[in-house]
């Protein structure tokens, strides 16, 4: 197909000294097309399933330029990512205004994703700026970008090669009504906060994620070990992905990995204790169960904590690194000396009962 | 102890500063507040290395490392024999990952 080819530039006319990065279709006109602040059930059902991580990349917005209402040469301009839930998050915010919608290929990833690859980016900004002939549509020169687009685009960039200014809007589109009261965002609407709301969202995905390994590790543990070692494989793996979440701000320390060690071991508190108070066992076998719940539990938990890391809104790559170093040796030696312990307590079981 | 985010690579020079305001806009953590002079780094702890602030900075009076702190990209990089920084944000790449998904679809 010829979506990949520069296009017989359509954008930029009268400076063809200008390189063309136009990528559309020569198919595709680059008009405008129409976008509404109605949010339909189709729309819930797609975020339903983005939600679900069912067809992850699929849920995408044809880039280019919208028009909202009905628009004039002074209206406003605003950015946003083809991901549905990032257009449909501004489009709606947007209800009663007349405005242009610039939708950048961001290969249907969110606006802050995409900006920390580099896809919501001062290149593509520019290249959709002049592929849909901006300059043309608006008299101003001014485009209003989420302020979570910042860590991808450079405004002296931007403007030296498309001659439009970058303004930051607020975090969440919810609050751009406020803002463009006074073009001014207060020091809350600048502010990530990952509120409890931002942390259920995320559990879905989280779960989807996890769900075949735990799957898998509870069956194999089901034949091998009884109904109690799988049930605890599915608790520590519900703590990492459904409770982790839902606690983060809550639980003590800084490192998400000793805040999944905590978790993990209040997880494996019932099943330690079952394993201790178990009548029928000798001691060192009810010693030994002990000892598995809370080796390979914790483990796993922090594990799965530690990978939050990415969803999370306030972890840096330094901080992040330091811990996979500090951490990650730990949780595999817990982990490791469980299921030897484990393997071991079975050996010994099939022994005595031959 | 317990804290493995109390360093990081941001580093700024508030000789340099011409007092934009421009960092304190960006930045979502409240890292840098607008000063009467120059802006003020206030809570460099706080900072997740976005790079919002230097990319966005006209004199280049702040630097910092950027990159995505998501522990599923570093050890699948790691995992698969690359540079754990070359391990980019799995996020609209083949593989599906776990990390950020729908993190930030509030944002416009």
């Amino acid at each position: 197909m010829d979506t990949t080819q520069s296009c017989g530039c359509s954008c930029t006319p009268g400076i063809p000294s200008l390189p063309c990065g136009c990528t559309q279709s020569k198919k595709e006109t680059p008009g405008i097309r129409t976008a509404t602040s109605t949010i339909t059930i189709d729309n819930r059902f797609d975020h339903f399933l983005a939600r679900w991580g069912v067809n992850r990349m699929g849920h995408t917005v044809r880039p280019g330029l919208y028009q909202l209402g009905n628009p004039d040469e002074d209206s406003p301009v605003f950015a946003s990512a083809n991901y549905t839930l990032s257009f449909d998050a501004l489009r709606s915010a947007l209800a009663g205004i007349d405005a242009y919608l610039l939708v950048l290929d961001t290969k249907g990833i969110n606006v802050w994703c995409a900006a920390g690859k580099g896809t919501f980016g001062s290149a593509e900004l520019v290249r959709s700026i002049e592929c849909t002939d901006l300059a043309h549509v608006v008299r101003h020169r001014t485009i209003i970008l989420p302020q979570l687009g910042a860590p991808g685009v450079s405004w002296p960039e931007v403007l030296r090669r498309s001659g439009f200014k970058v303004e930051y809007g607020p975090v969440r589109a919810s609050d751009l009504p406020r803002y463009l009261k006074t073009h001014t965002a207060t020091p809350e609407m600048r502010r990530v906060l990952f509120l409890l709301a931002d942390r259920l969202a995320l559990i879905p995905v989280e779960l989807v994620h996890a769900a075949l390994p735990a799957i898998a590790g509870a069956l194999i543990l089901f034949f091998f070990a009884g109904p109690l070692a799988a049930l605890a494989a599915v608790t520590a793996v519900l703590a990492g992905t459904v409770a982790f979440p839902i606690l983060l701000p809550f639980l003590p320390t800084r490192d998400f990995s000793t805040k999944g060690l905590i978790l993990g071991t209040i997880a494996g508190l019932p099943f330690a204790g079952t394993f201790a108070l178990n009548p029928s066992g000798p001691v060192w076998m009810n010693a030994a169960g002990t000892g598995m719940a809370f080796l390979v539990m914790p483990a796993v938990t922090a594990y799965l904590a530690l990978n939050f890391t990415g969803c999370s809104t306030s972890t840096s790559r330094t901080g992040v690194k330091n811990e996979i170093f500090r951490y990650v040796p730990v949780m595999a030696v817990m982990a490791a000396s469980g299921v030897v312990l484990g393997i071991l307590l079975g050996l010994l079981g099939w022994l005595e009962v031959i | 102890m317990f804290d493995s985010y109390r360093g990081n690579t941001l580093r700024y020079d508030p000789d340099r500063c011409i007092n934009c305001g421009m960092c304190s806009r960006v930045c979502p953590h409240g890292v840098f507040v607008p000063g009467r002079e120059t802006a003020v780094l206030s809570a460099s702890v706080s900072c997740m290395e976005c790079g919002a602030c230097a990319l966005n900075c006209p004199v280049q009076a702040i630097t910092v490392q950027s990159g995505v702190g998501c522990a599923w990209a570093m050890i699948s990089a790691a995992l698969r024999g690359r540079d754990m920084d070359s391990g980019e944000c799995s996020c609209g790449g083949e593989q599906p990952g776990s990390c950020c998904g729908a993190a930030q679809e509030k944002s416009e």
